[in-house]
């Protein structure tokens, strides 16, 4: 330790003398960064949130680019296709126009015994021509898409012959090409089944008129086609429905409904939550507490319970999507969790010493609150935001799903999952596309937030 | 906590009846009216049945009668299925959705918690992983993708071991509530467990905790006394939504599973424009709902005392 009266020897004049002006040591090497832009910085640290802020842009192109480079009308209907799963084959072979068939073995299909095919099996007709059994007081006909097993389930009843002789059947009833298998069940005198039966498997293959080609035009760069050549029906790169209608159409056309009602209506009921919280907080008092209890009364609502209430008193009428009448009742049902929030906030920021400073030197109270209270809780309203988006997306879901959201035919991703459900274990496809969309929005719209929530409030920041 | 109990009360009491003047006013907004049927109905059969169900009245008096009977706990008698009491329907179609929902919260709130806490203590490892995985997973597929694959996994597992484990839908037996019950749960239980490993990892951190380390506890006192205990009281605090969330979730679950509950004939009574089923199952679920959260905000209070004396 030196002895500061040592020190005291060593000063000289010189110590004491004024330091120069030196301008450089005052100056901010660095550029500085507004609050936003350093919340940026920290949302592209984080990989997470950026991978799903570019999913999301990925979907909102899909929902508003997608129609205008994949020109499909999505309520059109492919009657060749119908629940045509992705990549299944699109071949159908030409033939000739239907022609009334009268029983008779065609070429090529003489001979043989028990139940067999009268000609070529095809989607326009299945041909079937049985001979006698001894003893039978009739037939009962039935198809199915199975292998018939030990449980004898048959299938589809197609046609009933009360008549023992030898008979014939032909089948037009909505073929696809697949494999079915038509069983032949014996009846006895009295017209009851018996245990006496004879299975054929038909491999059916599609087929298309000359006409249909042309008036579709499915081949328009070869026009000399003829009987027997092969084309390929409408490409459809998802599959379609069960009503023949493009799967990747409808998609795009349930996107832009999914995510219309998804974004839009929060926007406007935390857009109204801003307004009524930010006015409660602000104004104070006896206003605060009247405005409050209002809003604890809205929270109270069963919330789904009115959601389909409001759906019923606004109506929809015939021709109507249904989109508008969901967008308002979400907004009258969903606004005062926002209010509640912005209002806390606002009750915060008005004790801050900044806001005393600004009144002191005489801002106006509109100043106030646009200037320094709504700025300031914009972080929490913009993390809200997106929160809300994906509860948003599943009320819709939900609501289409049971029945009380869009009207047919208005695609929504909610109401193609309902329909896909009933298919689920034939066409699996119909209800993994539409839910595999709501999963991925919903997903990107939660880590996106999650990702906000840490850059824009260290407070409010999680522990992961 | 009286005084905190009858306040607590006196506020559901006025919350039900804005609840039941908001319906009111919903319902009678509504185009068409029950009676406008597909058959034809002349002047005076239908003069004779608006006089029936008291329907010729003036708005107010009909809001008052209608109250009345509320009070008196009479919920008419239903518009669309013949000669049967609303108070019927409830108390025949309630249980069912109450005891599915009430299976759905407590598997929802267990696998909360329990799966919260393990993260929590397995941070950033491979539990903690898995887990987090399953939760983003769980936030993110609506529950009737749940409900579907739950079915198809079970007819799978039915079909592979030649055993029916669990039957695959209706209502009955225990054994027909778990799935439905683990479905119903599944989006609450991800919430939870979300919510519990924030606030077990804030506990975690905290000097009682390291005070109760630096003692000598075993680490299973310390989870079970200090961290759990306090880490649990934000799920809590959820909790009253969350029934409500559950219960009224349960339309699909109902649905999808072909379970006999409320919600389905909620859902059916809109589609047939059935006034007092709909009004009276709204008050009823509403009541209910408004009945619960006061339940579990006063078991807050009971469990935290900081709350009684705000």
């Amino acid at each position: 330790m030196t002895n500061p009266v040592v020190n005291q020897e060593l000063l000289t004049a010189e110590d004491f003398a004024p330091l120069a002006h030196r301008p450089d040591i005052h100056g901010i090497s660095r550029p500085s960064r507004s609050y936003w832009q350093d919340a940026w910085i920290r949302l592209k640290k984080n990989r997470r949130a950026m991978v799903s802020l570019w999913l999301i842009v990925g979907l909102l192109a899909f929902a508003l680019i997608g129609p205008l480079l994949w020109q499909v009308d999505p309520a059109r209907q492919d009657i060749d296709q119908i629940s045509q799963a992705p990549g299944a084959d699109r071949s159908a072979t030409i033939v000739p126009p239907y022609e009334f068939w009268g029983g008779q073995a065609l070429s090529g299909f003489e001979g043989g015994s028990g139940l067999r095919l009268g000609a070529a099996a095809n989607s326009q007709a299945v041909r079937l021509i049985w001979d006698a059994v001894p003893g039978a007081g009739g037939y009962r006909l039935y198809r199915n898409i199975f292998p018939i097993d030990d449980e004898m389930a048959f299938g589809l009843p197609i046609a009933e012959f009360p008549n023992a002789a030898a008979g014939f059947y032909e089948d037009r009833l909505d073929l696809r090409p697949d494999t079915y298998f038509y069983s032949l069940v014996t009846l006895d005198a009295d017209g009851r089944l018996t245990d006496d039966y004879q299975v054929l498997e038909v491999p059916v293959n599609r087929v298309i008129t000359l006409d249909e080609v042309r008036e579709r035009n499915l081949a328009p760069e070869a026009p000399e086609l003829a009987v027997g050549d092969e084309v390929f029906l409408a490409l459809h790169p998802l599959g379609t429905d069960y009503l023949g209608r493009d799967m990747l159409a409808r998609l795009m056309s349930g996107a832009r409904v999914s995510l219309f009602i998804g974004i839009v209506a929060p926007f406007l009921y935390v857009l109204l939550g801003v307004a009524y919280g930010a006015t409660a907080g602000f104004l104070g008092g006896k206003v605060d507490q009247v405005m409050m209890r209002f809003a604890d009364f809205v929270v109270a609502l069963p919330f789904l319970l009115f959601m389909i209430l409001f759906q019923v008193v606004f109506g929809i009428g015939p021709g109507e999507s249904g989109i508008l009448p969901m967008l308002v009742a979400l907004v009258v049902l969903a606004w005062p969790a926002t209010a509640r929030l912005v209002r806390g906030q606002i009750l915060q920021i008005r004790q801050e010493a900044y806001v005393s400073a600004s009144r002191l030197l005489g801002a106006r109270s509109g100043y106030l609150v646009w200037r320094h209270m709504i700025p300031n809780t914009m972080g929490v309203i913009l993390v809200t935001l997106t929160f809300a988006v994906p509860s948003a997306i599943f009320t819709e879901a939900f609501l289409s799903f049971i029945g009380m959201g869009v009207a047919p035919p208005t695609a929504s991703w909610g109401s193609m999952s309902n329909e896909g459900l009933a298919r689920m274990l034939t066409h699996p496809h119909e209800l993994i596309f539409p839910s595999l969309f709501i999963s991925i929005t919903v997903l990107a719209f939660n880590l996106l937030g999650d990702g906000l929530r840490d850059a824009l409030d260290a407070r409010m920041r999680s522990f992961e | 906590m009286w005084q905190y109990t009858l306040k607590r009360l006196i506020q559901g009491v006025i919350t039900v009846w804005f609840i039941a003047t908001a319906t009111f006013l919903a319902m009678h907004n509504v185009p068409g009216d029950p009676l406008s049927g597909e058959r034809a109905m002349s002047e005076a059969i239908r003069a004779n049945l608006e006089a029936r169900y008291g329907l010729d009245k003036p708005l107010t008096e009909q809001y008052f009668i209608y109250l009345g009977n509320f009070l008196k706990g009479d919920f008419g008698i239903s518009f669309a299925q013949e000669n049967r009491q609303v108070n019927d329907i409830i108390r025949e179609h309630f249980p069912v959705s109450a005891t599915l929902g009430i299976l759905a919260v407590i598997f929802a709130a267990l696998g909360g918690v329990l799966w919260g806490a393990l993260t929590a203590l397995y941070r950033n490892r491979l539990p903690d992983t898995i887990i987090m995985f399953l939760v983003i997973l769980g936030i993110s597929v609506p529950s009737f993708v749940f409900a579907a694959l739950g079915q198809l996994t079970l007819v799978n597992l039915n079909a592979f071991f030649g055993v029916s484990f669990l039957p695959v839908a209706g209502w009955g037996t225990v054994s027909h509530m778990i799935l439905p019950a683990l479905v119903l749960g599944m989006g609450t239980m991800a919430y939870l467990t979300r919510l519990m490993r924030s606030s077990m990892l804030e506990i975690i951190n905290s000097d009682y905790v390291r005070t109760a380390k630096a003692k000598g506890l075993p680490p299973a006192r310390i989870f079970t006394r200090h961290q759990l205990r306090n880490a649990i009281l934000p799920v809590i605090t959820v909790l009253g939504p969350a029934i409500a969330a559950i219960t009224t979730g349960g339309f699909v679950v109902e649905l999808v599973f072909a379970i006999p509950g409320l919600g389905r004939y909620f859902v059916q009574a809109v589609q047939q424009l059935d006034y007092t089923v709909i009004m009276g199952t709204t008050v009823f679920y509403g009541a209910f709902l408004v009945f619960m959260v006061i339940v579990v905000d006063l078991l807050y209070g009971w469990i935290d005392p900081r709350v009684r004396l705000q």
